[in-house]
């Protein structure tokens, strides 16, 4: 009798765990599931020939090469900012600490038009820098390297984020029997503290790379918009989308940015299931 | 300070009480400046070219109908996203820790997909989806309900970007919940329901506010996948950014500038109540 009682206050009855079982799977299925296959059976609607031609596209072709080149630049910087913040941060103890972490996560509660846009107040035209930068014939706003700023700026916290919580989790304990037993700096953290972080590591360079990527509001501002020139992927989707001819083209492209997102979320539930443990400090956060 | 430079060998001076590891210096060095130039400079010269504008120059640029209800816009849409977030963020976080179900894992592998799929392309898909002919558009519009091209659309939108927060930060804690502290609940007569009341509710509540926290400052700014959607009708369906780009597009900075800083205070100020709501229940819960 006692039994069977505290089983019934322990769990819910069937009919209501069906009831949300259903709710969680429909409310995934509309908001989640049907976006994405929506990408990709529009990308093939009009057969593969046209979507093909879409990819090959010399505007296009030129848009992957911009949005990788963003990429290569963006990603490896934030990468190194993000080590080197996690060790100040987690190794050591100073005052400004809580201040200097929510700081690091101030880019995600800016808007990405006012990541954007900040770089145009900087740089563009009617700028500070704006005279400055036009007497010396340097471009910065509607060119790659405002394209570049803006990426990183709207990515910054991604690496950062993923590694402090896992190195605070880690403590410092091997780096300081790697020290007494005298390695030098660089040679504990290459052979000590990087194989502990590793996973976590890869965990957030994944992230970054599919935003700085996919990022559209920041690049939007600061790009121009010139086909074959300052359009990324992601603009180029928008302007193929709102030209009515190219439609079956937009989703051409946005289905190689689909695939992109598919394969970060692959990689990353391999890495929560394979290695799981050596990132669990990332869960409490 | 080089990496080498902290003589690591000698563990017992006084220096080297606090933390025996190199590389502080370099390390918190790049650190501070990387974040300055990247992201505190470009803000701070934001808000300093608004307090040229002064009081009367901001209001100007402010008090517009059309500016007061795109911010309205913005902010109420996001607050409508958070909320449903939160109820459905908590309903499938409690479903995932606590049940089995065919094709659980293939369903929350795909949480994170907002993450992962650029906005653009979630935009254009969402617009597609629930347009005149869409999959669920269609159905929906035989009810006499419009998404696509409405206020209706934003929030659908703003759901879909900010789905993962609540989820994701709520889902390590009910792992962590004691269901000791459930099962001594119930050996001591509680029924189930208050048991969810009194036991897991207030053990969940601070990550649950986290969570909406995080959702609310991601819907509010968001651009990309709110723009296809939207319609961006005057007095209607413009979202704040939008409004921002449309500002810069006309050259007029000064509104550009006043509007982006009153987005960035407002949602500054909405984070900060909440963080310290946060300190306020950890002191009293």
């Amino acid at each position: 009798m006692a039994s069977s009682r505290s089983r019934n206050a322990l769990r819910e009855p069937a009919p209501v765990r069906w009831v949300l079982i259903g709710v969680t799977l429909l409310f995934l299925t509309v908001f989640l599931l049907l976006p994405l296959l929506v990408v990709f059976t529009q990308a093939l609607a009009s057969g593969l020939p046209v979507f093909f031609a879409a990819l090959g596209d010399a505007d296009t072709l030129a848009s992957i090469r911009l949005t990788v080149l963003t990429a290569v630049i963006a990603v490896p910087l934030n990468t190194l900012f993000g080590v080197a913040a996690a060790w100040a941060i987690a190794k050591f103890e100073f005052r400004g600490k809580s201040l200097l972490t929510t700081l690091i996560d101030l880019p995600f509660s800016v808007s990405p038009v006012i990541a954007g846009m900040v770089f145009v107040l900087l740089f563009g035209r009617q700028g500070w820098f704006g005279a400055w930068l036009s007497e010396h014939d340097i471009k910065i706003i509607f060119a790659l390297p405002g394209i570049v700023l803006a990426t990183t700026f709207v990515t910054f916290p991604f690496v950062a984020r993923e590694l402090i919580p896992l190195m605070q989790a880690q403590g410092t304990n091997e780096e300081q029997a790697a020290l007494t037993l005298g390695a030098n700096g660089w040679r504990t953290f290459w052979h000590v503290t990087m194989p502990n972080i590793r996973w976590g590591l890869l965990y957030g360079v994944l992230l970054c790379n599919a935003r700085a990527m996919g990022e559209f509001g920041a690049v939007s501002v600061v790009s121009g918009h010139v086909r074959g020139l300052t359009n990324t992927m992601p603009l180029q989707v928008e302007m193929l989308y709102n030209d009515p001819g190219e439609y079956s083209a937009a989703f051409a492209v946005a289905s190689l940015l689909a695939l992109l997102g598919f394969v970060t979320l692959a990689l990353k539930n391999f890495l929560e299931w394979r290695h799981g443990d050596e990132l669990t400090a990332l869960r409490g956060n | 300070m080089g990496p080498t430079a902290a003589s690591p060998r000698a563990p017992f001076t006084t220096r080297s009480s606090r933390s025996v590891l190199p590389g502080f210096g370099l390390s918190l060095g790049f650190t501070l400046t990387y974040l300055s130039l990247l992201v505190l400079i470009p803000l701070a010269a934001l808000f300093l070219r608004a307090a040229g504008l002064g009081i009367e120059g901001l209001w100007n640029a402010l008090s517009s109908a059309r500016v007061l209800h795109a911010l309205t816009l913005s902010f109420g849409g996001a607050l409508a996203a958070a909320t449903i977030n939160t109820v459905f963020g908590a309903l499938i976080a409690w479903t995932f820790v606590r049940y089995d179900f065919p094709g659980k894992r293939l369903f929350h592998a795909m949480i994170d997909l907002p993450f992962a799929l650029p906005t653009a392309v979630a935009g254009i898909a969402l617009t597609v989806l629930y347009s005149e002919h869409g999959w669920l558009g269609a159905p929906l519009a035989n009810l006499g309900i419009k998404v696509a091209y409405t206020p209706l659309g934003i929030i659908v939108a703003m759901v879909f970007i900010s789905l993962p927060f609540v989820v994701r930060t709520l889902e390590p804690v009910l792992e962590e919940a004691e269901k000791q502290l459930e099962e001594v609940a119930a050996t001591l007569g509680a029924t189930r329901r208050q048991t969810i009341v009194h036991i897991i509710l207030p053990t969940v509540l601070p990550a649950l506010l986290t969570g909406a926290a995080l959702a609310f400052a991601r819907a509010v700014g968001e651009y990309g996948s709110i723009i296809f959607i939207a319609g961006n009708l005057q007095n209607v369906s413009e979202i704040a950014p939008l409004l921002i780009m449309i500002r810069l597009d006309e050259f007029n900075y000064a509104g550009a500038t006043a509007l982006a800083c009153a987005m960035l205070v407002m949602s500054f100020a909405i984070l900060f109540a909440i963080n310290l709501l946060q300190t306020w229940n950890r002191r009293h819960g």
